[in-house]
């Protein structure tokens, strides 16, 4: 029987001729851009070859650049639209909260390539198809940012993950980086499969539909039955391994240590970024509708995320592994408010919330890199213990990784307080025991974090150099542009609270 | 003129000591003695402005907010800049623009090891914006954020230029302050959500908290949130055990400042936002609160009996002494709570001097253990007697400030607000009374060992110990005028903070009846 439904499939694709939908080049305008400078930036260095090695990475920054002028042109033309632009029929909508998030991939992904340029041109490394591949990646972070479709959706996060799969294993000869490489590579290609069971589940069930909008009334009209428990829980789980969040995170430490410190970064801020606007638009505009499956299966991710991820960041003496188990916790804080999802408080303020709380995150923590990989220039170390002494010798990066972990640990008056303190509005506002218990597990986390925080500023601080040697730091120029870019964005949206307005313009109206 | 200081005079007079601050950033670090200058005049602005808005205050109507700005600022969250400045508040901000200037005038030779003058006065003025800040802030999130503000400098100061076991204590200041911040954070959020989500304004607050009639249930858990903040702020028994070690470890200058003002962010905190928010809460809460402040004074003065060295002895004299502050605020009296913003300046000047006063022995004898000192009246006479004065105003002999924290406190617990068990206090009152007994005792104690007798062998021809240096006299005798001054003429301050204060006392008549 199924074979006959498959084949009249077939027959009616091929019986109706492909009518290509409407396309809205303007808001398709930044993927395009990006897509033809990629190219260009490929030819270049296979014409060029050795001769143009060091434009590279010049070349692919100004390509994010580019990138970003559709975005402002976007942003300006459709700024009072009650409802996003249909760009490529419903599954790819360009809406505020769209071009917000693709503002800050390319963003994000200009301050890894300054981070990248002199790891890369220093060590011994193929250099020009890294930032051929961070493009590719980004290209999949712009799509995922507007996809509204099963399909879009999970073809972005396969073009966000392939060239990281690789990328992760760039340092070749180190055993390390080949398992950051393969662990990254299996645990993504396991989670794809989880997530394509998970929609093909709720394609089932929902008569057939792919995109979120259709879904949503799919799942809207069913009670809960074991099928559509399932298939939520599986797209759920898929996108939990992609923002490590605990128990499906046991991959990032590994390969957050093994990755060159750069891709780290990457990892850890964009892609982890990219995970998460794909589930917030899944929840959000998708499966949302059965918040009596997602709500506490969320809570206890959350829940488990913050505080694992905390405990196990604490026993770390290694700089980057710390920062990935503290990046699991910031996952957790950013997850809490989906737990909350369609019950008291507006759909629209969570969303907003995780959107700034992902913003400042990209901030802080890219910063947070920058300062690891311009101390691990002089120390050639990634323990703890090595930034001992360094208020001596470098007050400045002192104060900047200062103001860094200070807002990774959520003080005012950097960015970090404002991030978690509308994290916990969102909590409360659902006016639920459970919302509140979830900002109190929060609370209780945020001070366990100042903990392992606070060690590091410790040993900036108050600590000597341990091979006592306190000549002063060369910064290279690229590095102080990302830390002048990343430090300024902390401190202004902690101080201003300068944030953008998600609330109109927004796709939940067109839902 | 008149205008800018009327709009805003607050606002300089709070970020004066932070562009100061920013432009000694701007200066290498080997030009201490422009740092210094900087420094200094960056306070005197600050606290020039402050006389200038105290000049201009309206005394008639202290009971008011003056000078008031509401200003957007996060809109997002619906937070806004609002400050101003009432009775409740002007007596705090006096107390934080006198202390802070005379700390960088002791400073001036007497930068604490490892030195690096640059780094340890933008702390401090970093500290001094926060401190303004938060007495200022008439909105709870910038409240919050000024509270908070406070932490950094302090947690650097401790664990930069801090004693042996600077570490631990600094990371235990730290974590113990977060702690009670991040759930009083949770309770204004919830308040804010539960009045509506209309507003964040302290004044605001109050009163959508009785048009929304908040059953007492919620009252008592909010109030409970906050307690944790500013209970451990203050601190307040079980909480108190990260003060004596940051107190002990932190240079001379951490110690005066968080003697002096930081620990009033806590008890500033539960008068002006926790009971006139949540009064209902507030009732049901009061005799908790009594208890743990009496516990706190006899636990305090018991530590104090125990301490072998003088800067701890101090340290749990500061437990004992903000008992009777708390006392007085959980009479909820005009009276007590009157008694109660008087403890807070008193205690900030005379703690405030008595660690002056061991950082200076501990540079002359290299120690503050007890029971090697002595002999200070001896060696250096006019120490000697700062110190017995100061000793005194601090056991609360009347004539000095001391007296009108402590003794106003006890006898409002005679009489508590109408709600509150009567039996209860009176039990409280005695306790508290034996309380200044013991104070007295080791107070003396304190005096008898190190100031009276002979110096001891090790000591007695130690060229280093010398008499006061000039910037020692110019740092102690403004204090030490202050403690005279209001000991004598108490009324200065009550007059200031009694219409204010009376205002929140009805609220508990009141209810009460």
């Amino acid at each position: 029987m199924s074979t006959s439904f498959l084949l009249a499939q077939v027959n009616d694709a091929a019986s109706a001729p492909f009518e290509r939908p409407d396309i809205n080049w303007h808001a398709v305008a930044p993927e395009l851009v990006l897509l033809a400078w990629g190219a260009f930036v490929t030819i270049v260095d296979l014409i060029g070859l050795e001769r143009t090695r060091r434009f590279i990475p010049s070349l692919t920054g100004i390509g994010f650049l580019l990138a970003m002028i559709p975005i402002l042109t976007l942003w300006d033309a459709h700024a009072g639209d009650a409802t996003g632009l249909a760009a490529v029929g419903d599954t790819f909508i360009v809406d505020r909260y769209a071009l917000v998030l693709k503002g800050l991939f390319l963003i994000s992904a200009y301050v890894i390539v300054l981070l990248s340029t002199n790891y890369m041109a220093e060590g011994d490394y193929y250099d020009s198809e890294y930032y051929q591949l961070i493009a590719a990646s980004v290209l999949g972070m712009l799509v995922m940012a507007s996809a509204r479709d099963f399909i879009t959706l999970f073809i972005a996060l396969e073009l966000v993950s392939i060239p990281a799969y690789l990328m992760a294993a760039w340092r070749k000869r180190d055993l390390k980086s080949n398992e950051a490489g393969l662990k990254y590579m299996l645990m993504g290609v396991f989670a794809s499969a989880i997530l394509l069971y998970g929609m093909s589940l709720l394609y089932g069930v929902t008569g057939g539909r792919t995109d979120f909008a259709g879904v949503a009334e799919g799942l809207a009209d069913q009670g809960t039955t074991p099928v559509i428990t399932m298939g939520v829980l599986f797209t759920i789980i898929g996108f939990a391994f992609k923002v490590s969040a605990v128990p499906f995170h046991t991959w990032a430490p590994d390969t957050y240590e093994g990755a060159p410190t750069p891709l780290t970064a990457f990892l850890a801020v964009a892609s982890k970024t990219a995970g998460f606007v794909g589930l917030i638009s899944l929840i959000v505009f998708g499966i949302g509708v059965q918040g009596a499956i997602v709500r506490p299966f969320l809570w206890i991710l959350a829940a488990l995320t913050m505080t694992i991820g905390n405990l196990i960041a604490m026993r770390q003496t290694n700089i980057v592994r710390m920062l990935a188990y503290s990046g699991i916790a910031q996952a957790g804080y950013m997850l809490a408010p989906l737990a909350v999802i369609n019950q008291g408080s507006d759909p629209a303020l969570v969303r907003e919330s995780i959107v700034n709380y992902l913003v400042i995150y990209a901030a802080m923590n890219l910063g947070a890199f920058a300062v690891v990989i311009v101390a691990a220039r002089k120390t050639r170390s990634g323990e703890i213990e090595s930034f001992g002494g360094m208020f001596r010798y470098a007050p400045g990066l002192t104060a900047l990784m200062t103001v860094f972990l200070f807002s990774l640990t959520g003080i005012p008056p950097m960015g970090g307080w404002l991030a978690k303190f509308q994290i916990f509005k969102a909590l409360i506002e659902a006016g639920t025991t459970a919302g509140i218990a979830l900002a109190l597990i929060a609370a209780v986390n945020s001070v366990i974090a100042a903990f392992y925080y606070l060690s590091v500023a410790k040993n900036m601080w108050f600590m000597p150099a341990p091979d006592g040697d306190n000549s002063p730091i060369v910064i290279p120029p690229a590095l102080v542009a990302a830390l002048a870019i990343t430090v300024i964005v902390t401190m202004v949206t902690g101080v201003t609270g300068i944030a953008p307005d998600l609330t109109d313009f927004g796709a939940l109206a067109a839902n | 003129m008149q205008s800018f200081l009327e709009n805003w005079g607050i606002t300089a007079m709070v970020f004066a000591p932070l562009v100061g601050a920013l432009i000694m950033m701007l200066i290498p670090e080997r030009e201490e003695g422009t740092h210094k200058l900087i420094a200094l005049v960056s306070t005197v602005v600050a606290g020039g402005l402050g006389a200038l808005l105290m000049l201009d205050f309206d005394y008639a109507k202290a009971g008011e907010m003056q000078f008031g700005r509401d200003m957007r600022w996060i809109e997002i969250i619906n937070a806004r800049y609002a400050v101003g400045l009432d009775g409740m508040s002007l007596p705090l901000v006096a107390l934080t623009l006198f202390v802070v200037p005379l700390v960088i005038i002791y400073s001036w030779d007497h930068i604490p090891s490892p030195g690096n003058a640059k780094a340890f006065l933008m702390l401090i003025l970093v500290l001094h914006t926060g401190m303004i800040g938060t007495f200022v802030a008439r909105d709870l999130v910038l409240f919050f954020v000024f509270f908070e503000v406070v932490l950094l400098p302090m947690y650097f100061m401790i664990g930069v230029w801090g004693g042996e076991k600077r570490l631990y204590a600094s990371i235990k200041f730290f974590l113990f302050t977060l702690f009670g911040s991040a759930f009083m954070l949770v309770a204004f959020l919830a308040l804010y959500n539960l009045t509506g989500g209309e507003s964040f304004n302290i004044e605001r607050l109050a009163e959508l908290v009785q048009s929304e009639g908040l059953s007492t249930r919620t009252q008592v858990l909010l109030f409970g949130g906050m307690f944790l903040g500013f209970g451990i702020k203050v601190p307040m028994f079980p909480f108190h055990t990260w003060l004596p070690d940051a107190h002990t470890q932190a240079p001379t200058q951490g110690s005066v400042i968080l003697a002096a003002v930081l620990l009033k962010l806590g008890t500033y905190g539960f008068i002006r936002i926790a009971i006139p928010i949540l009064p209902e809460g507030a009732v049901e809460w009061a005799p908790w609160i009594g208890l743990l402040a009496v516990i706190g004074i006899i636990y305090g003065a018991l530590g104090c009996l125990a301490q072998t060295d003088m800067k701890r002895l101090i340290a749990f004299s500061s437990v004992a002494h903000m008992g009777y502050v708390m006392l007085g605020i959980a009479t909820l009296t005009d009276f007590g709570i009157n008694a109660a913003i008087f403890g807070m300046v008193a205690h900030g000047l005379i703690t405030g001097l008595l660690f002056f006063l061991a950082g200076s022995i501990k540079e002359r004898y290299h120690t503050l253990e007890i029971k090697r000192l002595g002999g200070l009246l001896v060696q250096a006479p006019k120490m000697g007697w700062v110190l017995g004065i100061t000793t005194m105003a601090s056991l609360g002999l009347p004539g000095l400030a001391g007296f009108w924290g402590e003794f106003p406190a006890i006898l409002a617990s005679y009489n508590p607000a109408p709600g509150l068990n009567q039996t209860v206090f009176r039990v409280y009152m005695v306790v508290a009374a034996i309380g200044t007994v013991l104070a007295a005792a080791y107070l003396l104690w304190l005096l008898q060992r190190t100031a009276f007798g002979t110096p001891s062998e090790e000591f007695i021809d130690d060229p280093e110990i010398t008499d006061m240096q000039w910037n020692e006299w110019v740092a102690w005798v403004p204090m030490l005028i202050m403690v005279i001054v209001l000991g004598f003429l108490p009324g200065l301050l009550f007059d200031i903070s009694n219409d204010k204060v009376s205002a929140l006392g009805e609220i508990f008549q009141a209810l009460g009846n």
